[in-house]
């Protein structure tokens, strides 16, 4: 699904050449549940920011399914980050005094489905993740974590490839950013790949699979850890 | 995205903030609705000016006595003595004038009226029969003077309203009652309609009496003070001055005309002078629209700018999510668009209304040029579109990446 091959990324700046990512190579299968981590400034920003189509490497290849995204138009990468890359942020970035489904929804318009469809659509989405009682609220009647669950519903909305997540707890308490990693773990059970960027290692251990990055270089890539699984209490 | 699709999320996107919308679109109201109310403003005030000129009559020359040069010194027009009531009649009836319709001799001095114990100090205008078709005047009652009244030296008055109000009292009818003018006893035949005007122009602060009485029996001078010759129309306006000038000198026994002892002005002269000053009032007027054109344009580029400025963030979202480019831009072209179109149609009313109440206020007709409303929707419609897009299209160009992280 995901092949990296030598990725780098050098920003330049007035002259100053900023190694961010170098000679970075991975494979994700479908169905994986993925966590990137490393400490401020390791690149993993950066590797997010070209998994999910928002940026171009440097040097190397970056393939989502078959597809080299390197190569793309700005406007085919808009078409792939609508269809196959589900964003998550860390400041959830709803668009303001816009009701839950209508935010849901727009994905959907920009991939040109149906009116009916789509509203039928978000409102299972909302129903899925827990708000099917709050479809017209609007960002500033949601807790964080409501938020973030809205932010997850729409990520889902065009049936992406890949669940892109970045930092999605890090603006929640604890409590609420368990439910956040309750909902990543049941949508990998249903088969969703899922990738996250975090800085926390308590949060990257709820994923199955972790790489540790640090200045632009993968230093460990495994998935012997044991999972922390979240208690299901219904 | 289709057409619809983009007019739909448009418009969604402007009721969501509806105090930025509202803002917005002030903006544009009050941009829009202060050139137009301010250039309807000025073109109306140009029309009442024109308007009170024409209706002095375009058609009148005046015959005034002196300005005659001798040794160098020219005297000033009107303080000589050199014209009479056989001038004025001599125009009338020459056979080399042909041009001229109507005649009239006239003398103005200032006297003292009385009737009872009230008194005013007024204009006395001796006047003939031929006066009352030259400017045009109009009787509420009774009748003017008449040739009758000139031959036999009647003492007959007709009074304006603003001498009757004076010595009668307001809405009074004096006809047939006495005044005295110099303490000597006069009979009110007439009285004027109300013309308005003011200071010395004031045609409402008036006494007229025969030309005759006033010459022999008032002020005991044998002259007139000025000829007034309406021309038979506009066209022949300069054939008629030659004819007259030429005449005058003839009978006045001059060769030269630079050795003439008398003027003729036309109304054209008098409108020459207005017509300049209305002119610089134009040039004002159109800079003070040009400025409050500028104005309104820059708040309209500020709110505009601002508002989409402060959406960038928004931008990069949609962008994250899959909007291209040009449907970004073409999404904030269609809320300019909307947003400019509805503060224009409203500030076309807002300046409407507003030039209509002030020119009721002030007294001025009422007009609305298309032009003036064709250049403020334009021009300012045309800067809220621009200033709409141009930030739109800035922010559409930004990664997505910059413009989420855009603060």
């Amino acid at each position: 699904m995901i092949k990296a091959s030598h990725l780098s990324k050098i920003y330049r700046n007035d002259s100053v050449a900023t190694v961010a990512l170098d000679d970075v190579s991975f494979e994700i299968k479908k169905g994986e549940f993925v966590a990137i981590m490393g400490p401020s400034g390791s690149g993993k920003s950066t590797l997010m920011h070209i998994i999910g189509a928002l940026d171009i490497p440097t040097s190397g290849t970056y393939l989502l399914d078959g597809e080299e995204v390197g190569k793309l138009s700005e406007d085919e990468l808009a078409d792939i980050r609508n269809r196959k890359i589900g964003f998550v942020f860390q400041a959830y970035n709803l668009l303001p005094r816009t009701t839950a489904l209508k935010n849901i929804i727009l994905p959907m318009v920009y991939a040109g489905i149906p009116k009916e469809e789509r509203e039928k659509r978000a409102a299972d989405l909302l129903e899925m993740v827990g708000l099917g009682d709050r479809l017209q609220s609007t960002s500033s009647q949601l807790s964080g974590g409501q938020q973030q669950r809205v932010a997850i519903a729409r990520s889902l909305a065009n049936n992406p490839s890949i669940i892109l997540a970045d930092e999605p707890t890090g603006n929640l308490a604890t409590a609420q950013g368990e439910e956040i990693m309750e909902i990543f773990q049941e949508l990998n059970e249903k088969g969703h790949t899922v990738i996250m960027i975090t800085h926390e290692s308590y949060i990257a251990e709820h994923a199955r699979r972790i790489i540790h990055l640090k200045d632009g270089k993968v230093v460990e890539d495994n998935g012997n850890h044991k999972q922390r699984r979240v208690n299901h209490n219904n | 995205m289709d057409f619809s699709e983009t007019l739909q999320s448009a418009s969604e996107a402007l009721t969501l903030n509806k105090l930025r919308t509202a803002l917005a679109t002030l903006g544009v109201v009050i941009g829009i609705g202060a050139v137009i109310a301010l250039i309807s403003l000025g073109q109306s005030s140009q029309k009442a000016v024109e308007a009170q000129i024409q209706s002095l009559g375009s058609n009148l020359l005046t015959v005034m006595p002196g300005a005659q040069t001798s040794g160098g010194v020219r005297q000033a027009a009107g303080g000589a003595t050199t014209l009479t009531y056989e001038d004025a009649k001599g125009i009338l009836t020459s056979s080399q004038i042909t041009t001229v319709q109507n005649v009239s001799a006239e003398l103005s001095r200032r006297a003292q009226v009385t009737a009872g114990r009230n008194n005013t100090n007024t204009q006395i205008l001796g006047v003939t029969p031929a006066y009352q078709e030259v400017r045009k005047i109009n009787l509420s009652s009774g009748s003017f003077i008449t040739q009758r009244d000139v031959d036999s030296l009647s003492k007959v008055a007709v009074l304006g309203p603003q001498v009757v109000t004076d010595l009668f009292g307001e809405g009074a009818n004096p006809a047939g009652e006495t005044i005295r003018i110099n303490r000597m006893a006069f009979r009110v035949v007439g009285i004027t309609t109300p013309k308005g005007g003011s200071g010395f122009l004031n045609q409402d602060d008036m006494v007229f009496v025969p030309l005759t009485t006033a010459q022999k029996q008032l002020f005991g001078v044998d002259y007139v003070g000025s000829i007034s010759v309406e021309a038979k129309n506009e066209k022949v306006m300069n054939q008629a001055r030659d004819e007259v000038g030429y005449f005058l000198l003839d009978r006045h026994k001059l060769s030269d005309p630079a050795q003439a002892d008398f003027t003729i002005f036309s109304q054209e002269d008098v409108l020459g002078a207005a017509s300049q000053v209305t002119g610089t009032f134009t040039a004002l007027l159109s800079g003070i629209a040009a400025i409050s054109l500028l104005v309104g344009g820059i708040g309209i580029m500020n709110i505009m700018f601002v508002t989409v400025t402060e959406r960038t963030r928004e931008i990069g979202l949609r962008k994250a999510l899959g909007a291209k480019k040009k449907w970004v831009i073409t999404q904030f072209l269609a809320e300019s668009v909307i947003l400019t179109s509805a503060g224009g149609i409203l500030g076309m009313l807002l300046g409407a209304i507003l030039s209509f109440v002030i020119a009721q206020f002030i007294n001025l007709p009422f007009t609305i040029s298309l032009s003036s409303v064709f250049l403020a929707v334009g021009v300012s419609g045309g800067i809220g579109i621009l200033f709409g897009w141009y930030p739109a299209q800035k922010a559409a160009n930004l990664s997505p990446i910059e413009a989420l992280r855009y603060e």
